[in-house]
């Protein structure tokens, strides 16, 4: 935690991981053997990444309805679904996003979380989502704010979040 | 067993509507008319349809789907993907502000939430002194206001406001603050609410169900599903528009390429990518005009929670609105406001409210008891304000919107307005959107903690649903992109016929000023290609 902290005021050298954090990953990416236009997908760590942000997300409501972790798979699911209709540009800017939690030294430096992220535990997340949420970089704050965004708007889409809100759902339309 | 109601697009295209499906072309394709028309929203619809009927063959492109009341089954995870711009989350190049605008047929019309404002006096007042704009005076354009009301069935609302637009009135009643009643352009509305995700029943009068439907009547060749790339531009005209077909996801090039080829080209893609059309076109910009002040009406949001169901996602979503805080100080003096009532729906509530986990979640409970208030910033008037600036990167339009200190002054004001309003109707608690305030229990503790709340990007929650400019129009040559008349200044065929003319933001919803400035201009456009006076649009019977 401390390391973490004082990492993030040492600001120039944050700025630039989270500079190149994208660009490396997507080289990475790039030189492995996959065909040009494939559907978006996070795999490995970032999607554990995603797996372990929506419960921190969703504490709360995800409870509350119908069990665990087939909500939660659900969610991500529909998360991937909800990038795959962005912009191609927008896409890219998801996918280094979670290319940045993906990498060990990214996930530690701007995360604190020391180990992978199946093992992250949820006090963990939510501290990390809360420090992004203020963070003094533009950039934490807009990532903040893209899995906020994701994450609730996926569970609130979906018609089985509605019971709990007390949202009736759209009417019914006819011809009388 | 219910019925479906007629869908008079479905029915069009039973009739032979000249409809091309770009992801549906199996190769190059090349189309002529007398006018191009980029953009089937508010702009390219007024256009297309007093063009049509004045005899000229036009063709109208759109990188959306035709989508209709058969497919609106109001649902946001349908809605926003299918029928907004980047899935209803298009944002500034620092992703400060959350920008709502339509991507289908009708443009953001489709979508909007039917108010309907004339230009206000004061907007206009600033364009002829300070842009140069003689003709933009309110009898030059009351008869097209009164046309364009006409044609699309503009009128007080009748019914009445829905509880979340009822608190607005009540509460700014109790603080001696004058609300009024919205227009609203529909005929036979059902009073459902869902008008942000396509209208069920047609009663609103979108351009999907008014100016392109009589366009296509009357000759107009309409694609869909296709990226206007660049205009190739030699000497003084536009030779050309080369356009890419998208595939079935509506997103990705399919790698079929259009070519259109027209006497007279029209621009009418929106403030954004009407500017950066231009910009990949490289047309010419001698004084650096191009893209630059785009205006947002940047949008303040504050939550109150009632004891008694408001239940904001049903009935008219905005019926009542306040001008008030447009009218404290002169209009290039400190920011001012209009304040409003936005739907309440669970995935636009769940992305304003700030916070997450089980305080989120909290909030959420009470959904069918939040109240909505929004207040739109008047931006391009006050001397700091000179809006954003749109660039291309890699093809796709970016803009760039610095917040100054003259627009969160007007935040803090907004905030602490709505708040009052709120509590002086009855709120048990105010939320404002913003990641570091309240919830509030009391005026009293609103009013201090808004006035000492941090007030930066991402902080404080930003939205847009109206963006202005871009390609301003000015009677100087030198300081406007386009004429009073939408001409392009430095090109003989080509003209701007959007939002994006607009030399400051309007100060009010700006569907009705699209709709009214630009039929004036599409019809000095049809007499001087057709050598005779245009023909009137008219509602149906």
């Amino acid at each position: 935690m401390a390391s973490r902290r004082t990492f993030l005021k040492a600001g120039a050298g944050a700025s630039l991981v989270l500079a190149l954090g994208g660009g490396v990953y997507r080289a990475i990416q790039s030189t492995r053997p996959a065909p040009p236009r494939q559907p978006f997908a996070l795999a490995g760590e970032a999607h554990a990444a995603l797996a372990a942000i929506v419960p921190a997300v969703l504490e709360g409501a995800l409870t509350a309805g119908a069990g665990g972790d087939a909500a939660r798979a659900t969610v991500v699911d529909d998360v991937h679904r909800a990038i795959r209709g962005l912009p191609l540009a927008t896409q890219k800017e998801v996918q280094d996003l979670f290319g940045l939690l993906a990498m060990a030294p990214g996930r530690r430096l701007l995360t604190g979380i020391a180990g992978p992220w199946a093992g992250a535990s949820p006090a963990a997340v939510h501290t990390f989502l809360q420090d992004w949420r203020t963070s003094q970089f533009g950039l934490l704050r807009a990532g903040y704010a893209a899995l906020h965004d994701l994450v609730l708007s996926a569970w609130y889409a979906a018609p089985g979040s509605w019971d709990a809100i007390g949202y009736p759902g759209p009417p019914l339309v006819a011809a009388p | 067993m219910s019925m479906p109601l007629p869908d008079p697009v479905a029915l069009g295209l039973a009739r032979g509507w000249d409809v091309v499906d770009g992801a549906a072309l199996a190769a190059d394709r090349t189309f002529d008319a007398d006018v191009l028309i980029v953009g089937s929203g508010a702009g390219g619809g007024v256009t297309a349809e007093i063009l049509a009927l004045s005899g000229l063959k036009v063709i109208i492109v759109e990188e959306g789907a035709l989508k209709s009341s058969r497919d609106f089954k109001m649902r946001e995870a349908e809605a926003y993907p299918a029928l907004y711009q980047e899935s209803a989350a298009r944002k500034t190049r620092d992703k400060a502000i959350n920008i709502l605008q339509g991507r289908t047929v009708g443009g953001s019309t489709t979508i909007n939430w039917t108010s309907s404002f004339r230009t206000p006096a004061s907007t206009l007042a600033f364009w002829r002194q300070r842009h140069g704009l003689a003709t933009y005076n309110d009898a030059a354009l009351a008869p097209w206001f009164d046309l364009m009301e006409q044609r699309l069935g503009v009128a007080d609302w009748q019914a009445p406001p829905n509880e979340n637009n009822d608190l607005l009135r009540r509460g700014a009643f109790h603080l001696g603050i004058a609300t009024g009643t919205i227009r609203r352009n529909v005929r036979g509305c059902w009073n459902l609410g869902y008008c942000g995700m396509g209208c069920p029943t047609n009663a609103k009068q979108s351009m999907l169900v008014t100016t392109i439907p009589s366009a296509l009547a009357h000759g107009a060749t309409l694609l869909t599903r296709v990226r206007a790339e660049r205009m190739v531009i030699k000497g003084e005209r536009v030779q050309h528009l080369v356009c890419r077909a998208l595939g079935a996801d509506g997103i990705t090039p399919s790698g079929k390429t259009i070519t259109l080829r027209a006497r007279h080209f029209v621009v009418a893609g929106g403030a954004i990518n009407s500017p950066a059309l231009l910009l990949r076109s490289n047309a010419p910009d001698p004084n650096y005009l191009l893209g630059r002040r785009t205006f947002l009406h940047p949008t303040l949001v504050s939550a109150g929670l009632f004891a008694q169901r408001v239940d904001g996602y049903a009935g008219a979503p905005q019926s009542v609105y306040s001008d008030h805080f447009l009218t404290q100080a002169p209009v290039d003096g400190p920011l001012g406001f209009m304040l409003e009532a936005p739907p309440i729906h669970p995935v636009l509530l769940a992305t304003t409210l700030a916070g997450f986990g089980a305080a989120h979640a909290e909030t959420m409970r009470e959904f069918a008891h939040i109240h909505g208030l929004l207040a739109l910033l008047r931006d391009g008037f006050h001397p700091d304000s000179t809006g954003g600036s749109v660039t291309v990167k890699d093809g796709a339009p970016v803009l760039d919107y610095p917040l100054h200190a003259s627009l969160w002054d007007g935040a803090r004001r907004a905030l602490l307005a709505m708040a009052e309003i709120q509590f002086a109707a009855g709120a048990r608690s105010v939320q404002p959107a913003h990641e570091m305030a309240g919830p509030y229990t009391s005026w009293a503790e609103a009013k201090k903690g808004i006035a000492d709340l941090e007030y930066r990007v991402h902080i404080t929650r930003i939205v847009s649903a109206h963006v202005m400019g871009g390609c301003m129009m000015a009677g100087d040559p030198e300081r406007g992109v386009v004429d009073p008349d939408g001409r392009y200044h430095a090109l003989t065929n080509l003209s701007v016929h959007d939002g994006s003319i607009f030399p400051t933001s309007i100060g009010a919803n700006p569907q009705l000023s699209i709709y009214a400035i630009v039929a004036r201009m599409a019809s000095t456009l049809a007499a001087s290609l057709t050598g005779k006076p245009a023909v009137r649009p008219m509602a149906e019977a």
